[in-house]
């Protein structure tokens, strides 16, 4: 059997007929027990697995998933990563994120295809641009690349961006995070999941957590819809659905559940280089590898588990990207959809144990979770496996709302993914 | 386009309308509110999956009432006025 991908396995598969490629990963059944169980099989909870097994040598794991992998916010973002944050913490975050995305295609043996193409945040007016030098400062003091272009070297860039005198937004300039770019999104799932489950994770997918097992007061495992798993501890990565595994354990989160939409247009030439975000339209467009503009905005106005997303937010996002780039209005729409995301006030992660002991969180992603999947799952595996926070995951504890230490990334570097 | 159903004004567009939280979440009163009971009234929501009780503001007129709906087909059972112990 074919386990390794290479170029020397794709020859001898051809001469083969592809008859020897080995199953991804294997549909083990749930075993009653488990060191650990991670709920989710999202990126978030695969990563945990796989960094549970690399990081601490902890091999005796179940991820059990209601659907299938990747099947949540993983398989329906627009794949963004990026770490041009404002606060210390948060750069600490998502920067250590980002370094793990540049190696993780050979780390793993799977190519998630990271395009590091560069992200431009649009300037509007000269106080946009007092505030992107700001930005642009914070990143350079937290060790981030980043640099302000001006309004041409902005337009070299992006040559369709609207030029009319009188255009609604109008360049000043910009910021750029070369570093930023995309991923393929089912690739890094996938390949989370091959290398945890070589590892000797048991992944279990179409297996519904519908309760938890408590017992002096400490979480022991999981009631499914295949049976009860129990655990020494178990770990939560279940985005949008936080809050109602919550309710399951006894507890509420600072959390709200909002649809956020995205669509892809017709595949067309190379038009647009860069990932491009415009803070005023809240907009943001790449084009992906097969030519689709991959289009995005704000979320839904109204709080939903209906994973659709609404027709008003769809047409504010679609008016905003015309005013940037005219020329997009030939473009046909292929698909749209929605995702349910979790948003907490301050737009920042929670990582950390739960009200319920035993039980550890990590939730509170909201529109920005795929970037930080290879932290997210690094640093729920070292709460898994010692109890204790990494020095990473620390401020983003839960006990930040009440200790008033809230990391405010919406205000501080206005971005919402 | 949904519509919502302001008390006063009847059957709106959905962007007319804000959210403005959980139904019944009210401020602790006193001078010996802890902060984890402040935080507990500020940031944490029940946030159901399902059936729900909220707080809305009907942007054009400037009142705030209850919506009871559903979370997850998004539909509407009721809206009414707020009694005067959640104003
Ligand atoms: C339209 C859209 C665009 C986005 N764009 C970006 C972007 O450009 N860049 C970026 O960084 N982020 C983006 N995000 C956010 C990102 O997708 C998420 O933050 C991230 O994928 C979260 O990963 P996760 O593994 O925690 O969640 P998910 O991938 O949602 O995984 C959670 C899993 O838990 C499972 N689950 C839920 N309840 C249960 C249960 N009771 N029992 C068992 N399993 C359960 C679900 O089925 C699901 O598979 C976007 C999101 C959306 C919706
Ligand atoms: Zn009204």
């Amino acid at each position: 059997m074919t386990r390794h991908y290479s170029a020397l396995s794709l020859l001898k598969e051809g001469l083969n007929d592809q008859r020897g490629w080995q199953k991804a990963w294997r549909s083990p059944e749930p075993a009653g027990r488990y060191d650990l169980i991670i709920i989710g099989g999202g990126g978030q909870g695969l990563a945990t697995a796989y960094y549970l097994a690399k990081n601490h040598g902890i091999t005796n794991v179940a991820v059990i998933e209601r659907g299938w992998l990747g099947g949540g916010n993983t398989g329906r973002n627009t794949t963004v990563v990026r770490s041009n944050y404002f606060f210390p913490e948060s750069v600490a975050l998502y920067d250590m994120s980002l370094k793990l995305y540049e190696k993780l295609s050979l780390e793993l043996n799977y190519n998630v295809m990271l395009s590091q193409r560069g992200m431009v945040n649009l300037a509007h007016s000269p106080n946009d641009l007092e505030m992107a030098a700001r930005a642009v400062n914070a990143m350079q003091i937290n060790g981030v690349d980043a640099s302000l272009l001006s309004e041409a070297e902005t337009r070299d860039l992006m040559p369709l961006y609207n030029d009319s005198p009188t255009a609604r937004w109008p360049i000043y300039g910009s910021v750029l995070q070369k570093r930023a770019g995309t991923a393929r999104h089912d690739a890094v799932a996938w390949a989370y999941a091959r290398a945890a489950d070589r590892l000797g994770v048991d992944i279990i997918q179409n297996c519904d957590v519908t309760e938890f097992i408590v017992e002096n007061g400490r979480c022991r495992g999981v009631r499914t819809s295949r049976g009860d798993i129990r655990a020494e501890r178990v770990g939560m990565a279940v985005a949008g659905h936080s809050s109602a595994l919550a309710a399951k354990a006894g507890f509420r989160l600072p959390i709200v559940s909002y649809a956020l939409q995205a669509c892809v247009s017709e595949p067309i030439k190379p038009a647009l280089d860069c990932i491009v975000l415009s803070p005023s339209t809240g907009v943001y467009a790449s084009q992906s590898d097969k030519g689709e503009m991959v289009i995005g905005g704000g979320l839904d106005r109204i709080p939903s588990y209906g994973q659709r997303g609404n027709l008003p937010v769809l047409e504010h996002i679609i008016s905003g990207l015309l005013e940037m780039f005219p020329s997009f209005r030939q473009l046909r729409l292929m698909r749209q959809w929605a995702g349910i995301v979790d948003v907490v006030p301050d737009s920042s992660p929670i990582l950390g144990e739960s009200p319920v002991p035993g039980l550890y969180l990590n939730c509170g992603w909201g529109t920005g979770g795929f970037k930080a999947i290879p932290a997210g799952g690094t640093l729920l595996a070292h709460l898994l496996a010692t109890g204790t926070h990494h020095e990473v995951s620390r401020p983003f504890d839960l006990d930040r709302f009440a200790r008033g230490r809230l990391i405010d990334e919406a205000a501080g570097s206005g971005i919402a993914h | 386009m949904q519509l919502f159903p302001c008390p006063f004004c009847g059957p709106r567009s959905e962007s007319e309308f804000h959210f403005g939280g959980d139904f019944g979440n009210l401020r602790p009163e006193g001078s010996d509110v802890s902060a984890s009971e402040w935080s507990a009234y500020l940031h944490l929501r029940a946030n159901p999956k399902g059936s729900s009780s909220e707080v809305w503001m009907h942007m054009t007129c400037g009142e705030l009432f209850r919506m009871d709906r559903n979370t997850v087909d998004n539909t509407v059972n009721s809206s009414a006025e707020l009694e005067d112990t959640h104003r």
